[in-house]
């Protein structure tokens, strides 16, 4: 018994560092990412496709300022089509960063030292393409500051009881906030980059960035301070934006739409997608950075367990949305359960059902969770079944509500896809200038996680 | 050489423990102006400065407080006083629909609040600081620790002080020049 009181929990998993490491070995091994290591072929190519992708997108966006939303496939009754589909899927892959920075760090979860960094620009950049799709979605997006409340002469304002206006305010608000959490880590070891580089143009470019941060023990402490702050402000905040962000649908009489379960549901979905791509992010990136000694099996191990629990939240959510349709007694309501099932998009509803619900089951397996390939195919299939999800829930309830006459179906254009994938495009692409530029593990936390740090505290 | 100002003292350390160990024993000494530094952040180095209130969390306070009043008040006026509008006879002070742009914006304004105080009360940015003409003081970004005392402190004399320093054992000791 005495032995396995002292038996620390999770003794048996793998640590969240590998040993033999000090102080200085973490900062040149970081700092050399990104200071010493020279443009490799895989890097330039890599990116070079990515910004190819980018440039398809920029010529369908051309053409769609030039032409209007109707080159895309919307019309009625489905006028939000892609657009939406991919902002819902975008903002909810944004959401695991902000978890693993904020909510993590206030539950005190060690593994989360060495994934936020990238997981956080991971958060940036997602959040950058998703507030795009709203603004194309405008039809005069150059106007889009209308959105805000600001004294104009046309005496406007916006509808302040309206969920589209909330989701501006929610989402403008997240993407600030993250930028700001994001920059607000990254100060200390932009000034580590600064003391290490060896150019002098390099030096001066990162001191600037650095705000002239010299650890400081006062500066430490506030600095602790507002981080905690802001972790504690954006847990709220993370969980509120993808709420706002079903409010958009629930707030809404169409059938499918108008349900409670919405908020709980999108929430757990969004952090489902999230860590989805926190893999599909980190597995290549500690293989080709070989930062496997900082971003360990735990991490990859921690973060599928939290697939596998938000998974079923979400099958829960689809199992309830079910329920209530038939229990309900909405005719309506019913039928968009029959026409999930039996309509013109069942091979989506199928798909989607089999992509987040029954293949990742495979993860109760700890082979598998400890598997680089199945993981990362895995993680795959979840942003493939929560992209579905969106599309199931924007599209198949658009296309039939209330009338026959105004039953429709929906065809996406080169256009919608060229804007999809252009996306993906600008999403990996400003993933490889980070790597590229900026430290993409946190080097003072990381210095903080070993023993001889500890010794201090424990004293 | 002569007339030039001396900004303090430095002595570097190599391990966390020493570092807390000699500022505890600086701020016993009776010094009060001295800075600590290290490569991450340590409470107890801070607590051993005495330095214990940092002023973020008032700052946060007011700022969230004011995105709170600020946001609702927005709509309440704009709604009720500014354009009322009259949909379906439903009140203008909606309350309940403005809870959602309130909640947003006493996050973001408290967000910005705790980064902007952080920042104001560490004097940041600042592009020039004299510590940095100390060559050993690139290591604090490494595996350097460093206790400083200012040449303003009372206490201060360069013959005493550094006599106090060296009795700390330190790695080495620099004269800061400001």
């Amino acid at each position: 018994m005495v032995q396995a009181i002292e038996v620390e929990p999770g003794e048996n998993k793998a640590p969240v560092m590998a040993s033999g490491h000090t102080f200085g070995s973490i900062t040149d091994k970081v700092s050399a990412m990104v200071l010493t290591r020279p443009l490799t072929k895989g890097w330039i190519f890599g990116f070079a496709i990515c910004f190819l992708i980018l440039q398809w997108m920029l010529y369908a966006m051309c053409w769609l300022f030039f032409k209007g939303v109707g080159v895309w496939g919307v019309n009625i009754p489905i006028g939000w089509g892609f657009a939406i589909v991919n902002f819902v899927w975008w903002i909810g892959i944004g959401h695991a960063g902000t978890l693993i920075s904020a909510i993590l760090l206030l539950l005190r979860q060690s593994w989360r030292n060495s994934i936020n960094r990238f997981a956080e620009a991971m958060t940036l950049f997602a959040v950058a393409c998703a507030g795009m799709f709203p603004i194309f979605h405008l039809g005069r997006p150059w106007v889009f500051y209308w959105l805000f409340p600001y004294p104009n002469t046309m005496n406007y304002w916006p509808n302040f009881r309206s969920p589209l206006v909330w989701d501006v305010f929610a989402v403008s608000t997240y993407g600030t906030i993250s930028l700001v959490f994001w920059f607000v880590g990254l100060i200390p070891d932009l000034a580590t980059m600064r003391d290490h580089a060896e150019k002098k143009w390099i030096k001066t470019v990162y001191g600037m960035l650095a705000l002239g941060w010299r650890n400081s023990t006062r500066h430490w402490s506030r600095y602790e301070t507002a981080y905690l702050l802001l972790g504690g402000l954006a847990t709220p905040l993370v969980l509120s934006v993808h709420t706002v962000v079903s409010f958009d649908f629930a707030i809404g009489i169409v059938p499918g739409w108008h349900t409670t379960i919405f908020p709980p549901y999108f929430v757990a979905g969004a952090i489902y997608s999230g860590f989805a791509m926190v893999l599909v992010l980190a597995i290549p990136i500690r293989k080709f950075y070989h930062l496997e000694d900082f971003i360990t099996p735990r991490h990859l191990e921690n973060s599928a367990m939290v697939m596998l629990a938000t998974g079923w939240i979400v099958a829960y959510g689809y199992a309830f949305e079910a329920f209530m349709n038939w229990f309900g007694g909405d005719q309506y309501e019913s039928y968009v359960r029959w026409n999930r099932i039996h309509g013109p998009y069942a091979p989506w509803y199928i798909a989607l059902l089999m992509c987040n619900i029954l293949i990742p089951q495979i993860l109760w397996w700890r082979k598998v969770r400890l598997s680089n390939f199945w993981l990362f195919m895995i993680s795959m299939d979840i942003l493939i079944g929560m992209w579905l999800e969106r599309f199931v829930i924007v599209v198949v309830s658009l296309h039939r509500d209330f009338l026959t006459s105004s039953f429709g179906m929906y065809y996406p254009t080169q256009f919608d896809w060229a804007i999809f994938i252009g996306t993906l495009g600008f999403f990996t692409a400003c993933m490889f200038l980070f790597l590229r530029l900026l430290p993409a593990v946190p080097i003072f936390e990381l210095r903080s996680l070993l023993p001889e740090a500890k010794a201090v505290e424990h004293e | 050489m002569k007339d030039e100002k001396i900004y303090g003292l430095m002595a570097e350390f190599v391990s966390p423990e020493a570092v807390v160990e000699a500022a505890r024993r600086t701020y016993q000494a009776g010094y009060r102006k001295i800075d600590a530094y290290s490569p991450f952040p340590i409470e107890e180095l801070s607590e051993a400065i005495g330095f214990h209130n940092n002023g973020v969390a008032p700052i946060c306070l007011t700022g969230g407080l004011l995105g709170c009043i600020g946001g609702f008040m927005l709509q309440w006026w704009i709604n009720t006083i500014n354009y009322p509008v009259n949909i379906g006879g439903r009140p203008y002070n909606s309350w309940p629909a403005f809870i959602i742009v309130t909640f947003e914006m006493t996050i973001l304004f408290g967000g910005l609040a705790a980064v902007a105080g952080m920042l104001m009360l560490n004097g940041l940015p600042q592009p020039y600081h004299p510590v940095f003409n100390v060559p050993q003081f690139s290591g604090v970004t490494r595996d350097r620790f460093f206790v400083l005392v200012f040449s303003t402190d009372p206490q201060y004399d360069p013959v005493e002080t550094r006599r106090f320093l060296e009795g700390l054992s330190p790695h080495s000791i620099a004269e800061v020049p400001a």
